[in-house]
């Protein structure tokens, strides 16, 4: 005869109350792993998805992952001429702020090689990837932006024609793709009067020299755009991404690149544990410290919970002992109810996280491994927590029927 | 085997030490034989569930000997495993009915034959068996709260006995009841002690039922009273021996 299953029919009401305690509890620990898993995505999945074998970056950086990294674009033209490079992009990567629709918006803004890439791989959940070179931008969903949507970004409104899903840098913003011309020119915006005063000051700085004495005509072409000024080169990108043909060693290609005195090189997976340690590294810690803590309380309450329960049954446990019942039957009763407690949270845990983590702010990935990481801890812990109840239950006197 | 289910010598039991200290029996000795009802009288405090406890393996005395169906139990040490042989050789009834509130009236009694190896549909035959037998058949899917206090006295008895017992100890069985049924269940004791050759030691206040008895023992201060014992209510089946 199952007692355990007796008893909690019996009590069902307050055991279900008390398993929706302990798998929300449980729910923490789970949403918590799940932030962490989330976070390593959300942070690896641009790295991941670019597909590059190579990163090459500004000489003696870590990156644009770990600290900011420009190199000029016509490393990109450089790399192209390496044997064995089939693909050289400029990596260009930045976050903005904009008010919309009287909220702010935040996107991390990524440049798209267009005409190579047009964003064709990206996982699209409306609309279609960018069709024309200029004023098009893919967003994620997250950002709340709707296909159709026209944003103001610099000089220009770009209209959202695609919506992804799960493109979220290791902030947590939602990713825009727009095209690398497009994405430059959002980011080197400047207001006009900014573009005049530095026209100004050239023709100052020009006039102020020599050269600028003899040539007053020079002050002209001083005072125009940048683009058509031979002596400043093309705007900086943050990274070159590479990628090598089949057959070729990416090894000694890499070193080969890396032999320049202006660029630092990285494999994707070097790229990939330098992000990892770098920016995850201490919220990981962070969130492992909270899941630690939540799963010591998940077990001293489930032990206090057990050792109450206990305690409303010493009389009745005083008799099964009075009437001879082996010690493992009474071990039985409490263990069992603690194992279908633990079982139970965990179960109410999975269903109540399922549906509410899609709303959290940061994406939450619970994945198979974790769960049954956390079945496991939570059987332990349910034996532990049982421990406190077994040991009054076996110390109860069979006298005490008496009292 | 002898004649006696309960042959027990000198028994003393001391509660506290020092100026607490308390005597709950001295030098105690008695005798029940088979399907003998035994009352044991006395007023509050005499010791009378103590010897029960320590009859029935709860709390071994300090000194004496016991020997229960033939089986010296206890010399001085105990000489058996007391839980063990609980669930074999004896049955308790006390004055509440002690039923285990999350199971019906026949899983209380199943559970009792359960705990002693008895087959779940074995035990679940004879309990629904002596639920009948004691006029609470029809109540035996109900959980104790369920159940009138005289139905669940009845219930207790039927878990008390289902494994046959060689000895049935009841403490007060019937202060909850009125005197109907008090006087119902202490002939249930006789007919079952009479019927199963069970012996039986009913600690008692009611006088009222005395008749049902085959002999009494008279208790106080610790002492089975000499000359009181034994008070002879009806021709004793056995030849119950006192002090």
């Amino acid at each position: 005869m199952n007692l355990a299953v007796r008893d909690i029919r019996h009590n069902f009401g307050r055991f279900l109350l008390t398993a929706l305690g302990i798998g929300l509890l449980l729910m923490l620990v789970m949403g918590m792993g799940g932030i962490y898993r989330g976070l390593v995505q959300e942070a690896t999945l641009l790295v991941d998805r670019s597909g590059a074998d190579l990163w090459v970056v500004q000489k003696n950086t870590r990156g644009p992952f770990a600290e900011i990294s420009r190199i000029p674009r016509n490393v990109e033209d450089r790399i192209l001429a390496v044997p064995g490079v089939i693909r050289a992009d400029a990596f260009v990567s930045h976050t903005i702020q904009r008010e919309y629709r009287g909220r702010p918006l935040r996107l991390t803004v990524q440049g798209l090689a267009w005409p190579a890439d047009r964003g064709e791989w990206l996982p699209l959940v409306a609309g279609r990837p960018l069709e024309q070179a200029h004023y098009e931008l893919v967003a994620d969903r997250s950002s709340g932006l709707r296909t159709g949507d026209r944003i103001p970004l610099g000089k220009n409104v770009y209209t959202v024609v695609g919506l992804t899903s799960d493109m979220n840098s290791s902030s947590g913003d939602a990713m825009a793709f727009l095209t690398r011309a497009d994405a430059q020119a959002v980011q080197f915006d400047l207001p006009g009067e900014a573009i005049r005063i530095e026209r100004s000051a050239r023709i100052a700085r020009l006039n102020s020299t020599d050269l600028g004495m003899v040539n007053p005509q020079m002050a002209e072409r001083a005072g125009g755009t940048s683009s058509g000024i031979p002596a400043l080169g093309a705007s900086m990108v943050s990274a070159v991404l590479v990628n090598v043909a089949p057959g070729y060693d990416q090894a000694a290609i890499a070193e080969k690149i890396a032999s320049w005195p202006d660029v630092s090189v990285y494999s994707h997976s070097a790229q990939r544990e330098l992000l990892l340690r770098g920016m995850v590294d201490k919220a990981r810690r962070q969130l492992g410290l909270f899941r630690i803590l939540l799963i010591i309380v998940s077990a001293v309450i489930m032990a206090l919970i057990l050792y109450t329960l206990t305690l409303d049954k010493i009389h009745d446990i005083a008799m099964l002992k009075l009437m001879g019942a082996r010690n493992r039957v009474i071990l039985g009763l409490i263990l069992q109810q603690a194992l279908l407690l633990g079982a139970l949270g965990f179960g109410i845990a999975y269903l109540v996280g399922q549906r509410l983590f899609p709303y959290f702010p940061r994406r939450v990935v619970v994945v198979p491994d974790d769960l049954i990481q956390l079945a496991v801890v939570v059987l332990v812990i349910s034996v532990l927590a049982s421990l406190l109840g077994i040991a009054k239950a076996l110390r109860v006197d069979p006298g005490e029927v008496l009292s | 085997m002898n004649e006696f289910v309960v042959e027990a010598e000198h028994l003393t039991k001391t509660y506290g030490s020092g100026n607490t200290e308390v005597v709950a029996l001295r030098e105690v000795g008695l005798t029940i034989s088979r399907g003998e009802v035994v009352a044991l009288l006395g007023p509050s405090g005499a010791g009378k569930s103590t010897l029960l406890t320590v009859l029935g393996l709860i709390r071994p005395p300090d000194r004496g000997v016991i020997r229960i169906h033939g089986t010296t139990v206890f010399d001085g040490r105990l000489l058996v495993d007391a839980a063990v042989f609980r669930r074999r050789h004896l049955g308790f009834v006390f004055q509440k009915a002690n039923l285990i509130p999350f199971l019906t009236a026949l899983e209380n009694v199943q559970l009792a034959m359960e705990i002693n190896d008895a087959p779940p549909g074995a035990a679940r035959k004879r309990a629904r068996e002596l639920l009948d037998y004691l006029g609470v058949g029809d109540r035996a899917g109900h959980l104790p709260a369920k159940l009138s206090g005289g139905q669940q006295q009845r219930v207790a008895v039927a878990r008390a006995l289902v494994n046959r017992p060689a000895l049935l100890l009841a403490d007060e069985p019937t202060a909850a009841l009125d005197s109907v049924r008090g006087r119902q269940v202490m002939e249930l004791f006789r007919t079952v002690a009479h019927e199963q050759d069970t012996g039986v030691l009913v600690v008692t206040h009611d006088h009222r039922a005395l008749d049902v008895f085959d002999r009494a023992y008279e208790m106080e201060d610790g002492q089975l009273r000499p000359g009181s014992i034994p008070v002879s209510f009806h021709a004793t089946p056995g030849s119950g021996d006192s002090r």
